[in-house]
């Protein structure tokens, strides 16, 4: 059945997809409103456009990888929201899977995984990072 | 505790190294820097070439033999700037 579906699509391609309803990001729920985990994470990422997944917070970050992080975000002036893994032992786990990165912190920009804390270190100091945040 | 010339072996084995730094950071053969160039990495983001060195050592970064790994990957170019 989905054989013969897939080989329409394939061959109507243009047709089709002009009837593709893209999800909305409003259909992405927290856990309050009702979603899952990952469907949280998805909002959060979603939602803005530089994420830092941390332990602590910037004002009192409790790792000095995480201090770091947070130090070279605010160095650009822009906002970022950060959240606190230690808080949240679900989200701690599940950003791990999500991401496929084994260690926090983790760094999103436009909507995208950039990297835990020794990427975001090198693309900070070769200038990458400032070209990928000024793309936003 | 792992050593360091196996670190070497195994990413040499994976990577097409032009340049590798293997530094014991604690003298304790379980947390290390390595800094890596390869030609490998022209055109690709700094989180695959992040991804393709931790592939490489998968096994004793999974078993703990390798504790921390503290990892910088440049390209040829990158490398010949930065010296």
């Amino acid at each position: 059945m989905n054989g013969k579906k897939r080989s329409n699509i394939m061959t109507e391609k243009k047709k089709i997809s002009l009837n593709i309803v893209q999800p909305k990001t409003e259909e992405l729920k927290t856990r309050v409103e009702g979603g899952d985990i990952v469907s949280e994470i998805s909002a959060e990422i979603a939602n803005n456009q530089i994420v830092l997944y941390m332990k602590g917070t910037p004002a009192e970050p409790r790792c000095g990888f995480s201090a770091r992080a947070s130090q070279i975000l605010g160095s650009f002036g822009l906002p970022y929201h950060t959240v606190d893994i230690l808080v949240d032992p679900e989200k701690r786990q599940a950003i791990k899977t999500f991401s496929n990165w084994p260690t926090i912190p983790q760094v999103y920009i436009g909507g995208e995984f950039l990297g835990g804390s020794d990427i975001l270190t090198q693309m900070y100091e070769n200038g990458q990072l400032d070209t990928v945040i000024k793309a936003l | 505790m792992f050593e360091p010339e196996k670190i070497d072996q195994m990413l040499r084995a994976e990577i097409n190294v032009s340049h590798l730094d293997i530094i014991d950071l604690t003298g304790t053969r379980d947390h290390y820097s390595v800094i890596i160039v390869s030609e490998d990495f022209n055109g690709t983001m700094p989180l695959s070439q992040h991804r393709r060195v931790n592939a490489a050592l998968a096994a004793p970064l999974a078993s703990g033999e390798i504790h921390a790994l503290q990892l910088k990957t440049l390209t040829p170019d990158e490398w010949e700037k930065a010296k």
